[in-house]
């Protein structure tokens, strides 16, 4: 074995290889590392004070109003995660499926379903929020174009129908992700097998559910497990669609606004408290770490080496 | 798939195929008029004034009458904000694509103690989410001294960028022939000059994928600017975004052009570049 010696040969690995390795460790190791040791501790503003041991967990987890609202958000996160589950990666395989028969336009078709996941979420949320406005956005106002008024509503403003709002609007911005990759996967499968298929059967839903959803598992592995990390780390459009309270009534409260607000205050509370906002960090990074890696050894194990 | 796919037909029937091609068809279609239609109301409505985006939302505009864009060009840093998009992640995209590359160079061409133990260093950063870690990378920014500095954000920025660049980057380097390089050693090339004048202009096609996987969450990107950045003059186009959506609440018309030129960017380039786009984006979940 080469030894790694700081002349020639092993100087000249180490220059490329540190400075790499540098940033690495200290804006993205160092960081995760630190958020679990913050969350041991009392902080006063920007101060760190005593040692208190699981006291933030504890406050988090079952000392109110902090418990209530623990629950709360992690109740949206859950809907959010199980209905995008069907809005995005549902509607994305039908997508997929109807893109991958190549028919005249489907080079079109995929370019424009891809089109919004470029777009910022910024530009996403301001979009819909301004399309949902109660009386002068285009939602209401076709809904009322097309006879259906009673149907028009104050989509963001009413906590029946806020969160769904939002997820639609996430569904619609990048549902055109898990149709791409589930398109990979098709395009994938090789054409003795679909041919052998061909002999066998007339059924779609039988070619569908036998052979094209078990064959294209791999890709289903990764758009499952990004979508409930991204489900658990939802931030970004809530904040700009329904603001850093989750109004109306915290019903579009979600962990990330929660962790933020708890962390960095808001203007209306304006207490920021890093212990507890670092335990809030902690317990939601545990959680998405545990459940992700067991959707994912549970999911590869059904995956079929083709 | 030509020849498969006749059989097929033969086998279903002309009536049958034609069927369910047509329900493809009015599927694709109606998605398709979903995903664009929002994005053409949004650049209509940026030409029209209050009481035309109101009245008929949907109608053509006069594309001449500008006044909104001029409104945002003369009234608003968003000049200003668009700039600041561009150093961050320029400088962002270089150091990630040299950085990224320097690392993948050695773990993919040398021997060397340790190099498999680097690469799974880097990869573990791959599934981390950095969100999550905002509160000790503030105190860090803080404690460096680049709070309300652009520099925070390269930072971040290329640090979240290596793990997808190094991977990459090193199953590609991984492929490359050694009988080049083994040549050029022969020939008395140093190590750098083998790596500069040989190696690298082979791996632009793994930069380009590289690069694109990056480039769009960077520019899009609108939580760490909210964390680090508060100076009006050093925001970002996201995140000033929010300022100035905040500004004009009441004047919709330039709101929509406001969004209409936040997005042409990333809209052209996506147009023009589309399947390198797609598949730089989702290279990380197509294996």
């Amino acid at each position: 074995m080469p030894q790694l010696r700081l002349t020639g040969r092993g100087l000249w690995i180490t220059v490329l290889i540190a400075p790499p390795l540098a940033f690495v460790a200290l804006f993205i190791v160092y960081p995760i590392v630190a958020a679990f040791a913050y969350a041991f501790y009392d902080w006063q503003g920007l101060a760190r004070g005593d040692f208190v041991g699981l006291a933030n967990f504890h406050h988090v987890l079952f000392v109110e109003p902090y418990a209530s609202w623990t629950r709360n958000a992690f109740t949206h996160n859950i809907i959010v995660f199980f209905a995008l589950m069907v809005l995005q990666n549902g509607v994305g395989f039908i997508l997929a499926y109807a893109l991958w028969r190549e028919l005249p336009g489907a080079r079109f078709h995929r370019v424009a379903v891809f089109l919004p996941v470029v777009l910022s979420t910024i530009i996403v949320g301001y979009l819909w929020k301004l399309f949902l406005h109660p009386i002068f956005g285009v939602v209401n106002q076709s809904l009322k174009a097309v006879g259906l008024p009673f149907l028009a509503q104050p989509w963001l403003g009413q906590d029946s129908t806020a969160l769904w709002a939002l997820i639609f609007a996430n569904a619609w911005h990048m549902v055109g992700f898990p149709t791409l990759v589930f398109l990979a996967g098709m395009q994938r499968i090789p054409t003795e097998i679909l041919d052998a298929v061909r002999m066998e059967t007339e059924s779609e839903w039988v070619k569908i559910t036998k052979v094209v959803w078990p064959l294209v598992a791999p890709s289903a592995t990764v758009v499952f497990v990004l979508l409930f990390v991204g489900a658990f780390n939802w931030f970004e459009l809530p904040y700009i669609m329904a603001g850093l309270d989750g109004s109306p009534y915290g019903s579009t409260d979600v962990l990330g606004l929660y962790f933020y607000r708890t962390a960095f205050g808001n203007v209306s509370a304006g207490q920021q408290d890093f212990g507890l906002g670092s335990a809030l960090a902690v317990l939601i990074f545990v959680f998405i770490a545990a459940v992700a890696s067991v959707i994912t050894v549970r999911l590869r194990a059904r995956e079929i080496q083709i | 798939m030509t020849a498969a796919s006749e059989t097929y037909y033969e086998k279903r029937g002309l009536i049958g195929t034609l069927g369910r091609d047509g329900l493809i068809q009015i599927i694709l279609v109606a998605n398709t008029f979903i995903m664009l239609a929002p994005i053409v109301i949004m650049v209509f409505s940026a030409f029209k004034t209050n009481m035309e985006i109101f009245q008929s939302p949907f109608s053509l505009p006069d594309f001449s009458n500008v006044t909104n864009f001029v409104k945002i060009w003369t009234q608003t840093n968003f000049l200003r904000y668009l700039l600041n998009s561009f150093i961050v992640t320029g400088a962002s995209m270089a150091c990630i694509l040299t950085l990224g590359t320097m690392a993948a160079y050695a773990i993919a061409r040398y021997e060397f103690f340790g190099a498999s133990f680097i690469l799974m260093f880097f990869l573990a950063g791959l599934t981390l989410p950095l969100k999550l870690a905002i509160i000790p990378l503030f105190m860090l920014m803080r404690d460096l001294g680049i709070l309300n500095n652009q520099l925070s954000l390269i930072a971040v920025y290329t640090a979240m960028g290596l793990p997808t660049t190094v991977f990459i980057m090193t199953g590609f380097i991984r492929t490359l022939p050694n009988e080049l390089e083994d040549a050029a050693r022969m020939d008395g090339a140093s190590e750098a000059r083998i790596m500069w004048s040989i190696m690298l202009p082979l791996v632009r096609p793994a930069m380009v994928i590289a690069g694109i996987q990056n480039v769009v969450p960077i520019w899009n990107d609108f939580f760490f600017p909210l964390v680090f950045i508060q100076n009006d003059r050093l925001k970002t186009l996201p995140q000033g975004l929010t300022t100035f959506m905040g500004e004009y609440t009441t004047d919709w018309g330039v709101l929509f052009s406001g969004l209409t030129l936040s997005a042409a960017p990333i809209i052209i380039i996506y147009i023009v570049l589309s399947r390198q786009f797609i598949s730089g984006m989702t290279s990380g979940a197509i294996k």
